[in-house]
């Protein structure tokens, strides 16, 4: 486990006013390295900036460079194996990159503890469902809706005042929000007998609870008929309309296409494209990684 | 949350489903009052156990022959209460506690050095003074072991608590301040007087003792139930579940998992609180490992990760092999095989229901899918 970060706010008050002007820090973060509070890519919510990530020898992300602006819905694409998760699991805390930082509006976030990032607005679900089995669909949201809870273990006890009020605003909520995926007649079941589609639609509810500001959605269409793939396209963009960010991997052209305003391209761990849709679709190194072609043959 | 503002409050489905026909299913589907009824009588009942010897026919079936009724009982209490506590840990939070037994010796310890004539501290409190300062050492104990430890996976924690265990027993043999076997003698009894003027807490009547025990019992039951169904609960069942995919959801998993394993040691500590005021002696052999076993065991039995089951588990490992002491089969007496029939008992558990026997709705569900991954249809 990596050392707790902590910040000290004269401190990054400082750095801030001195880093204005300087150039885009690009070299390997510093283990203590503080972040500016100002995003270096204006209007970014999320910078990822030169992160590189390796396991052994494998280079999962090779120097990947992007940056989301708020309101969007970011795609990220890429054959299987380019790093697409791996990108989730390095913005979300689960690792840490070997070099390059993850800013979230203009807070370095790669050292952080995942429930920090949680916290701070980045919510995802998973590829391969990750629902707390035995627990009921209402219970799953519920767990997501208490990052912003504050009942401590002796309010819980004595049931004091919060956790009656918090109890309730935590069920309202999921209750919502199981609605609002289109399962709430399924709420008191336990999520594992859960149809497949419900389960993925549940984690959506559930990363929704935690009141993010950007949410990852890792192959949320994975597995779905065409009329669902349609709905999940309508609920997509209805979260992005509630103005919550969205950065989606999807593997399905079409969905991706119709539903991004931007999209990067990866390609064993490095960016090969970024750009509107239209641009990405007819880019020749993109086209050549689908087709397994390698690009400087294409 | 913004992204839903527009939709109205739904309402929140029944806790239970009609289907549920289980005897909880039962009562979780009648009024607040019935279940309270229910509850109350239940409670009444255990009050009137040390009488049960009166009822014709019956009576004497369920009470021991060999030792005094009274004493069995409150053995049983504190058995129940080192269950329940053990289940928070084991059955809430799925970290797998071996050296239980060690929080129970640091309560009991804690009283014996601050009221005993034998403790080199001189002190000889009274036994009530004494109680608030032993649990908060029982907890404090459990956040310095948990404080490293919980940062390790499943098997390690087994290992170390374990360990931590052992240092405890061993501390206890060789350390001059512990008095190793010579122990502690004279540790006072709890206060109260009868009408008469005679003592309610003697070495003449175990039952009070016993009463006191299901007090306390009672008031931990509503203190686990209460911090179940709240967010601490969830958040236990969540890092159960799947601890990453929890941290991830923002929960604090380290000290969620702290709080589990100082509230087992709180009420470990509590155990050994009571027991160290009834025996008013106690020495290193008091605190085996075969104890935090025989509580796992019980818990396991019982059906980990529900209240109902760790109180049954708890009654089991503590009344079976006492009703049987005295019966003698071949000449020999089958209190002495205790540890045999509970590993039996435990293997055929584990074949036929391994969920134990009033299994908690969702770790039924986790075993029978883990039954149907090594076995599928
Ligand atoms: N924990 C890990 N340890 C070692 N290698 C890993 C680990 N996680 C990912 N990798 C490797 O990193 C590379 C990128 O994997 P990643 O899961 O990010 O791909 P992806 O783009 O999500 O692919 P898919 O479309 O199949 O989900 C792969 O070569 C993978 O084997
Ligand atoms: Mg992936």
């Amino acid at each position: 486990m990596s050392e707790p970060y902590v910040e000290s706010p004269e401190w990054e008050d400082e750095a801030a006013r001195h880093r204005v002007d300087e150039p885009i820090p690009t070299g390997p973060a510093e283990p203590g390295d503080t972040g500016l509070v100002q995003p270096t890519v204006p209007g970014a919510l999320l910078e990822v900036d030169n992160v590189i990530l390796r396991f052994g020898g494998v280079v999962a992300l090779d120097q990947v460079n992007f940056a989301l602006r708020q309101g969007e819905i970011f795609g990220l694409i890429g054959p299987n194996g380019a790093g697409k998760t791996t990108c989730f699991n390095a913005m979300t805390g689960v690792y840490r990159p070997t070099s390059g930082r993850i800013r979230f509006r203009g807070q370095v976030i790669s050292g952080l503890k995942k429930h920090e990032i949680t916290r701070l607005g980045i919510a995802r679900t998973f590829q391969n469902i990750r629902l707390f089995p035995e627990m009921t669909a209402l219970e799953n949201v519920m767990v997501g809706a208490d990052a912003h809870h504050k009942t401590s273990v002796l309010g819980a006890l004595f049931r004091l005042p919060r956790h009656w009020r918090e109890e309730r605003q935590g069920r309202d909520l999921a209750m919502r929000l199981l609605e609002f995926v289109g399962i709430a007649d399924r709420a008191g079941e336990v999520s594992r007998n859960l149809a497949y589609g419900e389960q993925r639609r549940l984690e959506i509810a559930r990363a929704l609870a935690t009141n993010p500001t950007l949410l990852c959605l890792d192959e949320p269409a994975a597995g779905f008929n065409p009329a669902e793939k349609e709905r999940l396209l309508g609920l997509i963009r209805q979260i992005r309309d509630q103005g919550v960010t969205v950065l989606l991997i999807e593997h399905d052209m079409r969905l991706v296409m119709g539903v991004c305003d931007r999209i990067v391209v990866l390609e064993f761990g490095k960016k090969i494209a970024e750009g509107a849709p239209a641009e990405v679709r007819d880019d020749p190194k993109v086209i050549a990684a689908y087709l397994g072609v390698p690009a400087d043959v294409a | 949350m913004t992204a839903v503002e527009n939709h109205q409050t739904a309402q929140a489905p029944p806790p239970v489903k009609a289907t549920d026909r289980t005897v909880r299913g039962w009562l979780g589907r009648q009024p607040l009052p019935v279940r309270i009824l229910v509850i109350v009588g239940f409670a009444i009942l255990a009050y009137l156990l040390p009488y049960v010897g009166d009822v014709p026919v019956l009576g004497p079936q369920v009470v021991t022959q060999a030792n005094d009724w009274g004493s069995v009982l409150f053995e049983i209490s504190y058995f129940v209460l080192l269950a329940i506590g053990l289940n928070v840990v084991v059955g809430f939070a799925g970290l797998l506690d071996l050296g239980y037994v060690g929080f129970f010796a640091v309560g009991a310890y804690t009283v014996a050095l601050l009221t005993s004539p034998d403790s080199n501290f001189g002190l000889k409190w009274v036994w009530l003074a004494s109680v608030p300062v032993a649990i908060a050492v029982a907890m404090f104990s459990g956040l310095i072991l948990g404080w490293p430890t919980l940062r390790l996976r499943g098997d390690y924690l087994a290992i170390v608590t374990l360990g931590f265990a052992e240092i405890i027993r061993i501390f206890a043999d060789s350390a001059p301040l512990l008095r190793g076997d010579r122990g502690f003698g004279s540790i006072p009894h709890p206060p109260g007087n009868n009408p008469d003027g005679t003592a309610i807490f003697s070495v003449r009547d175990a039952t009070p003792y016993y009463w006191l025990g299901l007090s306390i019992i009672i008031l931990v039951i509503l203190a686990v139930r209460n911090l179940d169904r709240s967010r601490v609960g969830r958040s236990w069942l969540a890092i159960r579940e799947d601890e990453e995919a929890a941290e991830i959801m923002g929960v604090r998993t380290i000290k969620f998992k702290l709080w589990a394993f100082a509230i087992g040691a709180c009420v470990a500590g509590l155990g050994g609180v009571m027991f160290a005021g009834y025996q008013g002696f106690m020495n290193s052999s008091t605190f085996v490992l075969q104890f935090s076993i025989l509580v796992l065991a019980g818990v396991v039995m019982g059906g980990s990760g529900n209240i109902a089951g760790a109180i049954l588990g708890g009654v089991l490992i503590a009344y079976v092999p006492e009703r049987l002491r005295g019966i003698e089969v071949f000449g020999q007496d089958l209190f002495q095989w205790r540890f045999l029939m509970f590993g039996v008992i435990i293997i055929l558990i584990m074949i036929f229901r391994p969920q134990g026997v009033i299994p908690s709705r969702r770790r039924a569900m986790e075993l029978k899918d883990r039954a149907k991954e090594v076995a599928p249809e």
